[in-house]
């Protein structure tokens, strides 16, 4: 019953992938002229419409408690300045950006295959390979990671810049106060060993445990017999309960410590929520378009339906999380805290990307998978996914840019290219690792519960 | 109440039951019901059964709901009684969506309960008529109207014990 499958990563999927590449490249240079070209009176005036916000929004809060924060405010917007040029830097911000974003994704793989196991899951028997080759994204996006981290800290990090744990003029006694975070057990503005430490931990540790579940998963396919599984529910709860902890973590790390004053105790969760809805779409994307290619024989509109479910609760998850944060920051009207969705409400070029990203991610998404149908078709999931996927890496986009780039940032051929030549490399690495297994787990034990499975 | 002739047939094993309902059904005999003690898998297809019209409903009640939240919310706060909550503007959509979510779930809930009650017929003293109690236990129970088949009631019962039933009854109901 069970047919023997293996993905051939044929040569013209290759060429597409290489053009989609190129054209992104291509696109990518292209911005980065047409930003220098179009640098100049541009630069100062987004550097003042942001500082005036700031002094505006720090004006109405109470006097005593705004001398302190305020000052820093503004010494903040002032010092984020004096690095690099706009264009390089806004090269750096989008690497930063879609580097998180598909890392999330490959991490993503990771973590549902963990979920499946540990939540004893039949239904998906047929589709982990998927989440599998995307696991192999991990790696890449580590190196990358940390090899960006060293070459962008100064410009998109605020806080790794030394004057501010100095007394003087530049110091910041909130900065200050976050420097064990950083740097400990260093002292503040030195090498930041306690952050760095954690990137290679966490990239290490999730590295290790996707090649233990990979190892398993591969050789349950020669030896069979239910002890692999019972090994991989094991190594998964592990999983699991070190991902609930590294998740939230790097949210704060890699992207919360951009806007180094502000702080929302939902980011981990919105982060985490944000990569899970769009590892996802990319899931259902990869196996509605096997299916279309004739691959993956047993899965049927059942295990559509499951993914199309799993796609429609969690963009209404992730909705929910994006609300309770919004919520909470606009009823307490604190000025540091509001500070974050004012920079991204009302400064130009971030303003429509705030709320298509919701367009995107909850009303698209919620409207068009409402109905059973929709989530059975494969039809219905390409259209779909591939809104879900753009609609978080906007998503994304606003949490990395406003902060770094404030009035200065947008989102033109630079942006674009960069993420479609990131498309490319990611979608070349999952595929070509895909097409190293077989496609199907063949001895998995929940195969025919898989096979039968009827909602 | 005027009541109906039905031939009751009493089936063992589920597989023997989606066996025969669709060789009962391929013969052109209508069937009213089939009362099972747990839920069979491909039993509505076997029967052809359309998929229940219950999501649409939800649909437009909760709806309804969001729509009646919103409105009572922009009337009270807005022009009824309006109040300075927060610092805020009297009419801001923020703060009104948690009710909003609220209602919905609420319209919706109960929206979907009361046309469930209503579509099967189930209100209060109506108790309900069984064709045979061990339908409850562990039997699978089917009913035919024979009013509603042109065949009659010794060509139904043979073929419902060609089909399997342990045993064929004759109810009025």
């Amino acid at each position: 019953m069970i047919a023997e499958e293996k993905y051939v990563f044929a040569s013209e999927t290759k060429r597409k992938l290489i053009v989609l590449g190129l054209v992104g490249l291509a696109l990518f240079v292209l911005g980065i002229f047409m930003t220098m070209g179009s640098e100049g009176g541009h630069g100062g005036k987004g550097h003042a419409s942001s500082a005036e916000i700031t002094k505006n929004l720090v004006a109405s809060a109470d006097e005593g408690a705004a001398k302190e924060h305020g000052e820093s405010h503004v010494t903040a917007g002032a010092a984020e300045h004096h690095g690099s040029p706009t264009w390089l830097k806004r090269v750096y911000t989008s690497l930063w950006q879609n580097n998180i974003f598909f890392a999330g994704i490959g991490i993503i793989g990771l973590f549902f295959i963990a979920i499946q196991y540990a939540a004893q899951a039949g239904w998906s028997a047929p589709i982990k390979r998927i989440p599998l080759a995307m696991g192999h994204w991990i790696p890449f996006a580590g190196v990358l990671m940390i090899v960006l981290w060293f070459i962008v800290k100064g410009d998109i990090f605020h806080w790794t810049h030394h004057d501010l744990y100095v007394p003087g003029e530049g110091f910041d006694p909130i900065i200050n106060g976050k420097s064990p975070f950083f740097f400990w057990p260093l002292a503040g503005g030195t090498f930041p060993f306690f952050f760095v430490f954690r990137m290679v931990l966490f990239f290490g540790l999730w590295y290790l445990f996707f090649t233990l579940i990979k190892k398993h998963m591969l050789a349950e396919d020669i030896e069979g017999g239910n002890g692999h599984w019972y090994s991989m529910r094991k190594l998964s709860a592990y999983f699991l309960v070190i991902f609930a902890v590294s998740s939230s973590v790097s949210a704060w790390d890699w992207v919360m410590s951009i806007d180094t004053h502000w702080f929302s105790t939902m980011f981990g969760w919105y982060v985490f929520a944000s990569w899970w809805v769009t590892g996802l779409a990319v899931i259902a994307l990869i196996v509605a378009n096997l299916k279309t290619a004739g691959y993956l024989k047993m899965v049927n509109g059942n295990h559509l339906h499951d993914l199309g479910k799993f796609i429609f609760g969690f963009s209404i998850f992730w909705t929910y999380i994006w609300f309770c944060q919004f919520m909470l920051i606009y009823y307490a009207n604190i000025p540091e805290e509001t500070i974050y969705f004012y920079q991204r409400m009302k400064v130009a070029p971030y303003s429509w990307i705030f709320f298509a990203n919701l367009f995107l991610n909850f009303v698209l998404p919620f409207l068009l998978l409402m109905t059973r149908d929709a989530k059975r078709h494969v039809s219905m999931l390409k259209v779909v996914c591939p809104i879900v996927i753009v609609g978080h890496w906007f998503d994304f986009y606003n949490m990395v840019t406003p902060g770094v780039m404030q009035g200065n940032g947008g989102i033109g051929f630079l942006e674009i290219g960069l993420g479609l030549v990131f498309a490319a490399f990611f979608l070349y690495v999952v595929l070509s690792n895909l097409s190293k297994f077989s496609l199907v787990a063949k001895n998995h034990p929940f195969m025919n519960e898989s096979m039968n499975h009827h909602i | 109440m005027d009541t109906k002739n039905y031939l009751v047939g009493i089936f063992n094993d589920e597989d023997v039951l989606l066996q025969a309902v669709s060789n009962i059904r391929g013969k052109g005999i209508k069937i009213e019901e089939v009362y099972s003690p747990f839920p069979v898998h491909g039993l509505d297809e076997a029967l052809g059964y359309k998929r229940s019209r219950l999501p649409i409903a939800a649909f437009l009640f909760g709806m309804t709901g969001t729509c009646t939240a919103l409105l009572m919310q922009f009337w009270m706060l807005g022009f009824d009684w309006p109040m300075i909550i927060g610092g805020k503007n009297h009419v801001s959509l923020p703060p009104f969506i948690p009710v909003t979510f609220e209602m919905t779930v609420l319209f919706a809930a109960f929206g979907m309960v009361g046309t469930f009650l209503i579509v099967s017929d189930m209100k209060p003293y109506r108790w309900p008529k069984p064709f045979d109690l061990r339908s409850t236990d562990d039997k699978h129970v089917m009913a035919i109207d024979l009013g509603a088949n042109h065949l009659g009631k010794e060509e139904i019962s043979s073929i419902l014990k060609s089909t399997g039933a342990e045993e064929v009854n004759e109810k009025n109901l």
